[in-house]
This record gives C-alpha cells, sequence and structure tokens, in this order.
C-alpha cells in the first residue's frame, strides 16, 4: 500500500483560557489514517474532538489554539506550513464540507458566486464567465436540478438538502484529494440524509478522492465508510475496518454506541444505552475517560489510562476489551 | 417588496402635511412680533405703516385663514416671501439648496469611509490599541459641539498651516461657476475650469470632515458590532475553507454582510448631519440651507422659517424612505420576505 | 466577596462589581461640574461678567485659559458656564420626561384611539431635524435661554413618550400584570402600581445620555444667537465671542472642552447604568 492520503499521528490541540490560566486539551495524541478512494468514519458525541480534529487539518482553529503532532497530507507535513502556503492546500486539495448548509453559504452571495469563488481562488487564470460555467456543471455533478437558474440564485432560495449539494459542489470545486465531511447531514431531514450520503459515495467512486466523514451517528457510517475511528473525550478509543467493529465492538463505549443505533432516529445524540453524559473538556476524569459510565469498570481503570492496542483486527484503548468483545449480551445487562 | 415601496410612498403625503401642518402651527404661536423685523422698530408708531404691513403679509386673518392660505400657496410652490430678502423663499431655498446637498453628500461620504474603515480595524484588531484609538476618535466626533471643532480645525488648518483655505465655497479671488446645478464641483468641471474645481474641493474638505467625523463614531460602532457577529458566522469559515486570504474574506465575504444593518445607521446618521449642518455653515460662511435658517431665525423671518423646517423634515422623511429601499434592494432576504407577506 | 476576590485575587483593592469605568468617570467628572456650579463664587479670583485684565491675552500664569475681547477671563466665565447649561438641562429633561412619559404611558396602556392620535404627533414631531425645529419654536417665542428649554422640551418629549410607550406595552402582558387585572384592580392601580415601576430603567438610561445631548442643542442655539445673550457666560455663547475672533483660539478652547467633557460624561455614565440596569443589554 503506498503513503496514505492524510496521515495523522499523536495530534494533540490544547487551547489556552482566555486569563492565560492552564491550557485544555480538547484533542490528545490522536491517530488517524485515511485511504485515497475510501470513506473513513470519525465519530463520537459532541465535545469528543472530532470536529477540532478536522479543523486543526485545515489549520482553521482559532489562535487560542496550540496544535502539536504531525499532519501529513500525501506525504507532506501540513502543520509546518506557512498560513499562505495553507491557503494553497484548503479547498484546492482538501474539501471541507460543514454541518450546517444554512449557516454555512453566505447569504449575500448567490450561490453560483461562491461556487465560483472557490475556482477562481485557486486558478488565476480562469476567467469570470468560465468559473460560472464551471459552477454550474459543479451544480450538476451534485445532481442539482436546473444548474443554470439555480446559479443566480441565493441560498435562502434552497432548501436544506439543495444547499447542502451546493455545499458540497463548493467543496468538490477544485477536484480535492480529500473531502472533509464534519456532520454533512446532521441538519437535514432523515430521507434527505440517505441522498446526500449516497452523493458523497458516488463522488468517492468516481473521482477516487478520500473521505473523512464525521458524525455522532454510527447509521450514517454504516453504510459507506471502509473503516471507522471512535473518538471519546479527545482520544480515539476504538479503530479499525467497519464490518470488524459491527461485528464484535471492543470498546463499551462504541457498544454502546451501536446499541442505541435503532433509537437514534431524528437527531437525538444522547445515547440511551449509556448512562451519564461524556465529560466537560475542563474536568476530564483520570485514567480511563469513559470509566464513570462504564459497566465493565475496574480499580485499574480509575487510575490507569489504557492505550490503543491491537487486539485481533481491532486497535482498542480498554483494558477489559477481550471481555467486552466476548460478551454477547447488552450493556445495560453488563 | 414593490408592495412595501408602495405603502411607504402612499403613506409619504401624509406625513409631510403633518410636517406642514406642525411647522406651521409651532411657528405661529408668536409672542415676538414679525411686524418689528419687517418695518423696522421705528415705524412701529406709525399706525399706517404697520397696517400696511399686516394686510401685505397675511398678519391680519386668523391663524387658521393664514394656514389654509399657507397651505394653498404651498400647492402651487410657493413658500411665501421672505420678510428679509425679499425674495420668494422657494427661490431662496432652490438656490441654497445645492450648496448644502454639496456639504451633506461630501460628509456622509467622508464620514461613511472613515467610519467603516475604523470599524473594520477595530473589529480585525479587537480589544487592542487600534479598537481603543479608533473608539476614542469616534466618540470625540460625536460629542465634540461641531461649532467648536470647526473653529478648532479651521484655525489649524487654514490659520497656522496654511494647508487648506479659509472659509466660503470657492477661493474669494475666484469667479463662481455659472449655475447650472449649484453643485460647485459639478458646475467648474462643467465649465471646463479646473482651477475653480480645485478650489472647491479644497474648500469642500475642512467643512465635510468636520460634519463627516460627527457621524464616524455612529458608523464605525456599528460595523465593528455586525463586523464581529458575522466574523463568527459559519460561511466565514466556510470561506477560509476555500482557500480565501485573509483580506478577501474580511472585504468581501464579511464586509458585505456587516453592511447591511449599517445602511439603517448611515440613514440615521442624516439627522446627524443636517443638525450639524445648520451649524457647519455658519462657522464656513456655507452659503446653504443652514446658514440661510440661522439668519431667518435670527431676523424672525416667519415664512423662511416655516419653509426651512418643512424642507428639513421632508428631507429626513425621504432620507428614511431611501434607507428602507437601499435595505431592501441590498438585502436578497428581504425581497423574498415581502413577495411572501403580500 | 469571595467571588469578587477570586476573580481578581491578584490586585489588593477590590472594586464593587458596579462600579465598572465608564460609571465611575462618567459620574465624576459630571459631579465635578456640579460641585463647581455650587461652590464657584466663593473661590474663583475673577468675576466673570467683569475686566479681569488685558484684552486678548494668551494663556498664561494670570489667566489660564487667556482673556477675552473685553478682558474677562476665560477660565473663570467657563466654570461659570455650568450654571447656565446644567438647570437648562435638568430642566428640559425632567419636562420631557414627565410629559412624554405620561402621554406614553396613557397610549400604550389605553390604547385606541387616544394612542392613535398621540404616536401620530410622536412621530411628525420626530421627523424634523432637531435643532430646526428647536430653531424655529425658539425664534417664534422670542430670542432668551428659557425660552430655547421650551423648545427643546418641545423637540425631546416625544422620544420618551415613544420609549414609555414601548416599556408599557411589554411590561402589561406580563403575567403578573394580567394576575393583578384579574383579582379585579382598577385600571389606574394596575398602571401605576404594577406597570410603571417596572418601567424605568431604559427611562433613566435614555435621560442620563441625553442630558449632554441638551446641553450640546443649548449651546447651539446660544451659539446661533437665540440662546443665552451677552454678557452671559454661557457655553455656545462664548464660542461665538470666540468664532469671530477665531486667529485667537484660547477664546473658545475653554467652552468648547466644557461642552465635550459632559457629553462625553452623560454618554459614558449612560453606557455604565445600561450595563448596571440591564446587563442582559450590553
Amino acid at each position: 500500500m503506498s503513503a496514505p492520503l492524510l496521515a495523522i499521528r499523536d495530534l494533540t490541540v490544547s487551547f489556552a483560557t482566555r486569563r492565560g490560566g492552564h491550557a485544555f486539551q480538547a484533542v490528545s495524541g490522536v491517530d488517524l489514517t485515511v485511504q485515497s478512494g475510501e470513506v473513513h468514519g470519525v465519530v463520537g458525541e459532541s465535545g469528543s474532538g472530532k470536529s477540532v480534529t478536522m479543523l486543526a487539518v485545515m489549520q482553521l482553529l482559532s489562535q487560542s489554539a496550540t496544535i502539536a503532532g504531525s499532519i501529513m497530507l500525501d506525504g507532506q507535513e501540513l502543520t509546518a506550513l506557512s498560513d499562505r502556503q495553507m491557503r494553497k492546500i484548503r479547498g484546492a486539495r482538501i474539501g471541507y464540507i460543514f454541518q450546517d448548509p444554512m449557516t454555512a453559504l453566505n447569504p449575500l452571495l448567490t450561490v453560483g458566486e461562491q461556487i465560483a469563488e472557490a475556482v477562481r481562488i485557486h486558478r488565476g487564470d480562469v476567467g469570470h464567465k468560465h468559473a460560472v460555467a464551471r459552477a454550474i456543471d459543479l451544480l450538476r455533478l451534485v445532481a442539482i436540478p436546473n444548474p443554470e437558474k439555480r446559479a443566480n440564485q441565493y441560498p435562502h432560495e434552497f432548501s436544506g438538502g439543495m444547499r447542502q449539494r451546493a455545499v458540497i459542489a463548493m467543496a468538490m470545486a477544485n477536484e480535492p484529494d480529500l473531502l472533509i465531511a464534519d456532520e454533512p447531514t446532521t441538519a437535514l431531514d432523515v430521507t434527505i440524509q440517505a441522498q446526500i450520503m449516497e452523493l458523497l459515495d458516488q463522488l468517492r467512486r468516481e473521482k477516487n478522492i478520500g473521505i473523512v466523514l464525521v458524525t455522532h451517528d454510527l447509521g450514517v457510517v454504516a453504510g459507506v465508510a471502509k473503516s471507522l475511528s471512535i473518538m471519546y473525550a479527545g482520544r480515539v478509543v476504538e479503530r479499525g475496518l467497519v464490518d470488524d467493529v459491527f461485528a464484535a465492538p471492543h470498546h463499551p463505549y462504541t457498544k454502546g454506541l451501536l446499541e442505541s443505533l435503532p433509537q437514534m432516529d431524528e437527531r437525538v445524540e444522547r445515547l440511551s444505552a449509556i448512562a451519564g453524559a461524556p465529560p466537560p473538556i475542563s474536568a476530564r476524569p483520570s485514567g480511563c475517560p469513559f470509566h464513570p459510565r462504564c459497566p465493565y469498570v475496574i480499580e485499574r481503570c480509575r487510575s490507569e489510562r489504557p492505550v490503543l492496542r491491537p487486539v485481533g483486527p481491532i486497535d482498542v484503548a480498554c483494558h477489559r476489551a477481550e471481555i467486552v468483545a466476548a460478551d454477547k449480551g447488552t450493556l445495560q445487562d453488563a | 417588496m414593490f408592495a412595501y415601496v408602495t405603502k411607504r410612498l402612499i403613506a409619504m403625503p401624509f406625513l409631510l402635511l403633518g410636517v406642514i401642518t406642525v411647522a406651521f402651527l409651532l411657528t405661529h404661536f408668536t409672542a415676538a412680533d414679525p411686524l418689528t423685523s419687517i418695518i423696522g422698530e421705528r415705524q412701529m408708531n406709525n399706525p399706517e405703516v404697520v397696517e400696511a404691513a399686516r394686510q401685505r403679509w397675511g398678519l391680519d386673518r386668523s391663524l387658521p385663514e393664514q394656514y389654509l392660505v399657507y397651505l394653498g400657496n404651498l400647492v402651487t410652490g410657493d413658500f411665501g416671501t421672505s420678510f428679509r430678502t425679499r425674495q420668494p423663499v422657494a427661490q431662496d431655498l432652490i438656490l441654497r439648496l445645492p450648496a448644502t446637498l454639496e456639504l451633506v453628500i461630501a460628509a456622509m461620504m467622508l464620514g461613511t469611509l472613515f467610519g467603516i474603515t475604523l470599524g473594520v480595524l477595530a473589529a480585525r484588531f479587537r480589544g487592542g490599541v487600534i479598537d481603543n484609538l479608533a473608539r476614542l476618535f469616534a466618540l470625540i466626533g460625536a460629542s465634540a459641539p461641531v461649532f467648536w471643532s470647526g473653529l478648532l480645525v479651521l484655525f489649524v488648518f487654514s490659520v497656522q498651516l496654511g494647508w487648506l483655505p479659509g472659509p466660503g465655497r470657492i477661493d474669494a479671488r475666484a469667479v463662481a461657476p455659472p449655475f447650472v446645478t449649484g453643485f460647485f464641483t459639478i458646475d467648474t468641471l462643467l465649465a471646463g475650469d479646473w482651477t475653480g474645481f480645485r478650489s472647491v474641493l479644497l474648500h469642500l474638505l475642512l467643512p465635510a470632515s468636520v460634519l463627516g467625523w460627527t457621524v464616524t463614531g455612529i458608523v464605525s460602532r456599528m460595523v465593528r458590532a455586525s463586523m464581529l457577529d458575522v466574523l463568527s458566522q459559519e460561511y466565514i469559515l466556510a470561506a477560509r475553507a476555500k482557500g480565501a486570504s485573509p483580506v478577501r474574506v474580511l472585504l468581501h465575504h464579511a464586509l458585505r454582510n456587516a453592511m447591511l444593518p449599517t445602511l439603517t445607521i448611515i440613514g440615521f446618521s442624516f439627522a446627524y448631519l443636517i443638525t450639524g449642518a445648520v451649524l457647519t455653515e455658519t462657522i464656513f460662511a456655507w452659503p446653504g440651507i443652514g446658514s440661510y435658517a440661522v439668519s431667518a431665525a435670527r431676523g424672525l423671518d416667519h415664512p423662511a422659517i416655516v419653509g426651512v423646517t418643512i424642507i428639513g423634515g421632508a428631507a429626513f422623511l425621504i432620507a428614511n424612505l431611501l434607507t428602507d429601499i437601499a435595505y431592501a434592494v441590498v438585502d436578497p432576504r428581504v425581497k423574498l420576505g415581502a413577495k411572501a407577506g403580500a | 466577596m469571595s467571588i469578587l476576590s477570586s476573580r481578581s485575587a491578584s490586585s489588593r483593592f477590590v472594586w464593587p462589581e458596579w462600579a465598572t469605568l465608564p460609571l465611575v468617570g462618567g459620574g465624576v467628572v459630571i459631579l465635578a461640574w456640579i460641585i463647581i456650579g455650587l461652590t464657584i463664587p466663593w473661590w474663583t479670583p475673577y468675576d466673570p461678567t467683569n475686566l479681569a485684565g488685558m484684552r486678548f491675552q494668551p494663556p498664561g500664569a494670570e489667566h489660564w485659559l487667556g482673556t477675552d475681547a473685553l478682558g474677562r477671563d476665560v477660565l473663570t466665565r467657563t466654570l461659570y458656564g455650568v450654571r447656565h447649561s446644567f438647570p437648562i438641562a435638568v430642566f428640559v429633561i425632567g419636562c420631557a420626561v414627565v410629559i412624554g412619559c405620561t402621554l406614553g404611558a396613557i397610549a400604550g396602556y389605553v390604547g385606541g384611539w387616544l394612542d392613535s392620535v398621540i404616536m401620530r404627533f410622536v412621530d411628525i414631531t420626530l421627523s424634523f431635524p432637531p435643532i430646526l425645529l428647536a430653531m424655529a419654536v425658539t425664534a417664534s417665542l422670542g430670542p432668551g435661554l428659557g425660552n430655547a428649554a421650551i423648545a427643546m422640551v418641545i423637540v425631546w418629549w416625544p422620544i420618551y413618550a415613544r420609549l414609555m410607550r414601548a416599556q408599557v406595552l411589554s411590561v402589561r402582558s406580563r403575567e403578573h400584570v394580567e394576575a393583578a387585572v384579574a383579582s379585579g384592580a382598577s385600571r389606574s392601580r394596575v398602571l401605576i402600581k404594577h406597570i410603571l415601576p417596572l418601567c424605568w430603567s431604559p427611562i433613566i438610561v435614555n435621560a442620563t445620555m441625553d442630558f449632554g445631548q441638551v446641553v450640546l442643542l443649548a449651546a447651539s442655539l446660544s451659539f446661533i444667537g437665540l440662546g443665552a445673550v451677552p454678557p452671559t457666560p454661557e457655553w455656545g455663547q462664548m464660542i461665538s465671542e470666540g468664532a469671530i475672533q477665531f486667529y485667537r483660539w484660547w477664546i473658545a478652547l475653554g467652552p468648547g472642552l466644557a461642552i465635550l467633557s459632559v457629553v462625553l460624561a452623560s454618554n459614558f455614565l449612560g453606557d455604565g447604568l445600561r450595563d448596571y440596569l440591564d446587563p442582559r443589554a450590553s
């Protein structure tokens, strides 16, 4: 296998507090690998650090953030780039799809202008006319009907699903190698969600791009992703091929996520199968961050933080992974 | 949007009638006798002269009668005859309106330009030195009396430094351009008089800056606040994710959106500009409506005072209407709202 | 106290929470002017209206802000000016608040045709540039500070009427008011006991901010020649004397700075009061 498209190694992101007090780690020692032509799911509840990780890849975090570790795109170290160099990566080699298409489009510019802008920022030689023509092509690519007319409309004239298609068109404007989709369907109606996921998968097949699909919904990942990483409290707790993880989750958190799937219609982020809530970023527990909510908890979990280790085909950060994997009962029974 | 504008346009005449009525009433509860200023104090003892003047100016009729006569004349564009200049008030106003408009428009352009620049910088460097300096500069502009700051800049830039000319619209030795539009900037250009044009611009700079300074604060504070609001929106992050440069993000994406709330404030600042124009014109010997109003008020020139007040009120109403229309034109969302509402 | 000290544990003196910089700074300046106005006859070496030295002396040790065309001390006159500006501003704001709030409360609470009539009158009055209206009324009543004050009341009351009406409308729909109505309280009792006490904070904030604006407009009218008449040491009047002699910059400097300080201070004070009375608004 060649060098991975995206390789994040030991990424740590910390935020300084306003008064210069001690920093909080939003992301701690995250490793992540994405190959060309495959969808990698990053799953976790809000506050688990998944979005922060992705914004770190784009280097779009606020100035109070400090990044440590390595982020390689196709063998190129992104953390070493200046902002000017990074601008040539953003939108050109990495496309970014935001969670809420209602807010990700500038209300005062037509949809066509915004897509054309994405083209022209990176292709100085493309004239305005050609950029608009390209924008129309892109709208056609994402299956927006009547793209010539739609290009001249403003975002508020689009429905939610159409808007997200426009955002995807914008992200695809320069045929990037990598698409980062940050909760691309969360703000949409259920049936529209399926259409958008199908569109992303189709783009992956046709253009052979790598996609990072960030979501809190394992169900979304199940359909399209080949591999996935589960994040909890700023760390990756389980990682592997979707088939393997779904067949036998090794981390109790993953187990809980899977069990709560059927009830996860609509946009329920709270997981009914797992008691309690994820810890706030400022007060993460000692030892295993999941231990206060974990039914398999033993004394060791409270004091010693488990590291990611291979168990069968899966990497997992749990002292009791073998027991969890073997347990056929539900989380609540445990 | 069309329905909205029509509704506003239909309301206009009624508001104007109200403005005329109030202006007329407030200036006719007179304690001071305008007769004194017409015929002079010495002639007040001469009953014949007094009676003749009374009849001539319609002062012998009852108030409601005077009002109806005034309203009737107004319809034909007759604001009455000034006690002082002995000219029709309408003619006085038309001759002087361009000077005021030229000053107010120049001031609005300067003030808005400065206000937007300061507001954008303040938002970009929020909490820093630039932010605080911008706030101080704007605050002083809004708080200092123009008739005082006008004096100071006149003293500094004209007398001490000699960089800019003193009061007046054009160099005293130069000949005023032939009256076409009444805007000296335009008229000198039409006459091909480049020296005159330059002189007019230089003369315009000080009064327009002083007057514009008064609204810099209103504009910059609004721009700053709405810029901060806009900069936290996701589409700004989306623009950066496209690879847009910081300047492009700031000006093309953020400022455009921040200008929406700012537009209303620019219309609102028109109120300040009119008030300021009255006083600025006095300081800079500017032959506009403002200085006309001041001499009319000092000379108890009733027809002129009522005329000026009505024109001022009308200007206010029109400015507000234009602001609302501009808002609807710039924001694509307003169009839809009006369509759905109609 | 424990919350406060933990917030700024490093500094030894702990400011109380309400003592923000705008509130204290603005308050100190206004208070200083009030003290000056009350005590000034006892401590100035010069008389405000009589000759104090050579004419047109630039600022120096004898006359800190110089002397004017009649040889009067500019600083003394400037300080005396507060005795004209402040009483006028208090009178104008007081009358405008009383008239405006009464009519606004009636309009908001009674509604119907009375509301329409009052508010149309408010709309029309507010559609004039304030200075033109004030000039027209003053000219009609005859020049003089007293008439200028009356003119300014006419200009200002609609602002409070509009404000008060909006307040009453928002408060009257609250539950405790509806409860009072349901329990059979009379309309005037509901208005006075249950609605009005909750309406005051924006009125107070606005009145504080407008204080400086009234001082400014009064000075403007005097500057034009419609307010104070010579030899009154009124700020606007003094600046107009300075304008004639504007090569002698110091004559207008004192009164200009005085107006600036009052307008700035009342702005800050109003801002601070708003934050204090209604923290959500900021």
